[in-house]
């Protein structure tokens, strides 16, 4: 800012850190492309994910009192310049999607040197980077129209990512190109809704937006604004009926880049449509206007079931946890139906620990992938002898989807259905636990074909090795940990819901 | 017609254009089989929103938001707003990206499914789709 | 291509025309309209008249598709290397005034010139990528097929 800056007070390295949580995988990027080593690819990406892992701790162990940490880029001050702001809520998504990345590297490279061309693999980690960028981004900003922009960084490089499933099976092409036009529409009515949004008030900053949008909610430009950005962002969470692009995509994308969009990609977008229900649009607008008795809690239910049934008669295990995750979508769409802060609290931790569990239930399918050849319930026979090690993995992680006690899917689903009492909605509990029962069926069907069935004798599976291994144990040890000690995700959870459900306020 | 409603709508032209061109836009991604169509669809969905954005920018009377180079600034000169056009750069460039990976993704998907036609696709997906499902069903059944 | 001759004269004519005009909508960007996102774009068009005319073959001795790839990635790193620069001097990322501490309107300046330049570079190289991209994809299926 021009003239004040001449008795300018140097920032510290710690002032940086929100800038410096997109920046290092913005810049490890092109720095892959410029290098175009095939050796140095690979740890470049993991150091620059790992240095974004750590930050997120930092930032995350900084905001956790409620307070909240602003960045203005450029040194232009907000509502004029670009704000990063962090606060509960994207400090603990920040967390999930930084952590599910570091973990699926290393675990990514065994595996994408099987399915993926040795050619193509340098740029594929830069693109993976710029996805990492992207989910990171949209995050973090607190500016309407950069969600937008790190919203599409993610969207373009998620597209290419899952058609690079083609080395292996054509049609991830045609999944990557039905996501590419979905996505663009839904990419599209959110820069509507910003459009009317910026109409209506004259500013993109969100906290701006929030106070302008609390004294003239009655405008019609502004529910208009309203309808678009929750149907632009219900296609890329995957809200039921607009589901149509995920399991295709995410059975025909490489396994690693199933694992990491399944933890992640759907999470950020949830994220957004938390961020702009609650912080942008007031929670008392959201209650004026009807969506979430009329739109949010129909569907959810309807993902709850219909998906869940969906998954059941599936023939394919990737395809199957597809279907489930559609499903287990619908669980974080009732929390915000709820409109309680326990429904969100539920919600966000529901965001976390879906998060971990489904990239490891991918992570261990991209290891039967690599050993049998394929993720089809009849190459699965057996493998629970001759892959002890991943099919252990894969049962822990099942039973955190189910939602078993000790496990991470226990905590969040115990908490929303707390949250369905508290609101008096007993009918809804009640189909929260039959729902659950359906999870029970699909996880039982992976592991009754696992350890249940003979194994073809002309097919003798090897264990998959070491640097899948691990960090497929890592993630499912985290679903442990994480159902046993729930100190770290509820706090962060719950001032999250304190501060999404304080609206403006809890911008200020 | 009276001169209220004609005022409406002569006022209000660039979002009549705006909801004209989105709408096409979107049939068109619908209705056409054709991956090309679709992506030409797509396009003219996108332009639409650039039309809106960039003319919500304009203030009646206003000229180019352009400052002389001296840097003294008229206070009676009206200047149109050129945040949206700028931000509209960002979604012209974000635009190009898809067109351009659209079009991509086509040429890879001639390549392996040796027509652009949905339908065409879908019957070649079905049919793939058809023997899957059989040889699951004979490997399981061999067990059974 | 030989018999084209009105053609191929008139092209070597444009070329540079093509290319001081991109130069002086690049530099005087920040005067005028212009910058880099246009100026990248008039770049590229040069080079991808000149390859419509003597032939995607010549074209690419001009500018080797290497050299593409690695020009975008090197515009991106000069964009986030200005707002590295003023991260290390202590002052926001991409706060222009890191670049002149003394004149921070000279350093908004800098700053925009170094910036642009990083967006032109890589426009530049990304539009002659994507026409690379598509016309060197050879035709595999015959003319009937369409």
């Amino acid at each position: 800012m021009a003239t004040e800056q001449l008795h300018h007070t140097a920032l510290t390295l710690v002032d940086h850190l929100p800038i410096l949580e997109v920046l290092v995988p913005f810049v490890a990027a092109p720095l892959i492309v410029v290098l175009g080593s095939r050796k140095l690819a690979w740890p470049i990406a993991f150091v620059a994910s790992a240095i974004s892992f750590v930050i997120a701790c930092l930032l995350l162990l900084q905001v956790l009192d409620g307070s909240y940490i602003s960045y203005h880029i450029g040194g232009w001050a907000p509502p004029l310049g670009i704000e990063y702001r962090v606060d509960a809520a994207n400090a603990f998504v920040l967390f999930l999607v930084s952590g599910i990345s570091t973990v699926i590297l290393p675990y990514a490279r065994a595996s994408l040197e099987a399915e993926i061309p040795r050619r193509s693999t340098t740029l594929l980690y830069a693109l993976y980077l710029l996805c990492l960028t992207g989910l990171l981004g949209v995050v973090i900003t607190g500016d309407a129209f950069n969600v937008f922009v790190f919203l599409e960084i993610s969207s373009l490089s998620t597209y290419v990512l899952i058609a690079q499933g083609s080395h292996r099976d054509k049609r991830a092409l045609t999944a990557a190109y039905d996501y590419l036009v979905m996505g663009t529409i839904g990419a599209t009515f959110f820069v509507i809704g910003i459009g009317f949004l910026y109409m209506a008030t004259g500013t993109l900053n969100m906290a701006d937006l929030a106070e302008r949008i609390a004294v003239q909610s009655d405008s019609r430009t502004i529910r208009a604004a309203f309808a678009f950005i929750v149907v632009g962002v219900g296609l890329k969470v995957a809200i039921y009926p607009l589901h149509l692009w995920l399991p295709n995509a995410y059975t025909f994308a490489p396994s690693a880049i199933t694992a990491f969009l399944a933890g992640t990609a759907t999470k950020v977008a949830i994220y957004v449509l938390l961020r702009f229900m609650f912080s942008v649009f007031q929670p008392g607008f959201v209650a004026q206007v009807p969506t979430l008795e009329v739109i949010i809690l129909p569907f959810a239910l309807l993902a709850m079931f219909g998906a869940s049934l969906t998954a059941i008669f599936q023939r394919d295990l990737k395809r199957m946890l597809a279907y489930s995750s559609i499903a287990q979508i619908g669980y974080m769409l009732l929390g915000i139906a709820f409109f309680s802060q326990a429904g969100l609290m539920a919600t966000m931790i529901q965001l976390f620990n879906h998060g971990i569990t489904k990239a490891a239930l991918f992570m261990g399918v991209g290891a039967f992938v690599l050993r049998a050849g394929g993720s089809f319930y009849h190459h699965l026979n057996g493998l629970g002898k001759s892959m002890p090690w991943t099919s252990a993995a894969m049962v822990i992680a099942g039973m955190s989807l189910i939602g078993i006690p000790g496990t991470a899917g226990f905590i969040s689903k115990w908490l929303l259905v707390q949250a369905a009492l508290d609101a008096g909605w007993w009918p809804i509990a009640i189909l929260i636990v039959a729902s659950s029962l359906l999870a029970v069926i699909y996880v039982w069907r992976m592991i009754e074909t696992l350890y249940l069935t003979e194994s073809k004798a002309e097919l003798q599976a090897r264990q998959a090795p070491m640097s899948m291994l691990i960090p497929l144990w890592i993630m499912a040890l985290a679903c442990i940990y994480f159902g046993l000690d729930s100190d770290l995700t509820l706090s962060a959870s719950r001032t999250a819901a304190e501060g999404l459900l304080a609206g403006s306020t809890g911008m200020e | 017609m009276d001169s209220g409603t004609l005022e409406f709508v002569i006022g209000h032209l660039n979002y009549w254009l705006f909801i004209l061109l989105m709408m096409t836009g979107l049939y068109i991604v619908v209705a056409k089989g054709n991956l090309v169509k679709k992506i030409v669809g797509l396009n003219i969905f996108q332009t639409s929103v650039f039309m809106l954005y960039i003319s919500i920018g304009k203030v009646t009377g206003g000229t180019a938001p352009i400052f002389p180079l001296d840097m003294k600034v008229d206070p009676d000169v009206v200047y149109s707003n050129p945040l949206p056009h700028v931000l509209i750069l960002t979604a012209i460039v974000v635009g190009i990206a898809t067109t351009s990976l659209g079009l991509a993704l086509i040429i890879r998907i001639r390549e392996e499914y040796h027509t652009i036609e949905e339908d065409q696709i879908a019957e070649i997906e079905n049919a793939v789709l058809k023997s899957e499902q059989w040889a699951s069903e004979r490997a399981t059944g061999e067990h059974s | 291509m030989r018999h084209h001759l009105i053609l191929r004269v008139i092209t070597k004519l444009l070329v540079g025309t093509i290319f001081l005009f991109a130069l002086y909508v690049q530099f005087h960007g920040d005067y005028s309209p212009g910058g880099g996102f246009q100026a990248g774009v008039i770049m590229a068009a040069g080079f991808i008249i000149y390859g419509l005319v003597f032939t995607l073959k010549r074209v690419k001795q001009v500018f080797p598709p290497w050299l593409v790839h690695k020009l975008i990635a090197l515009g991106v790193l000069i964009y986030a290397g200005t707002g590295i620069y003023s991260l290390l001097a202590g002052y926001a990322y991409l706060d222009y005034a890191a670049l002149a501490p003394h004149h921070p309107e000279h350093g908004q300046h800098y700053g925009i010139l170094i910036v642009e330049l990083g967006v032109g570079i890589t426009v530049t190289a990304v539009m002659v990528a994507v026409y690379y991209a598509f016309a060197s994809r050879a035709p595999i299926l015959s003319d009937e097929d369409w």
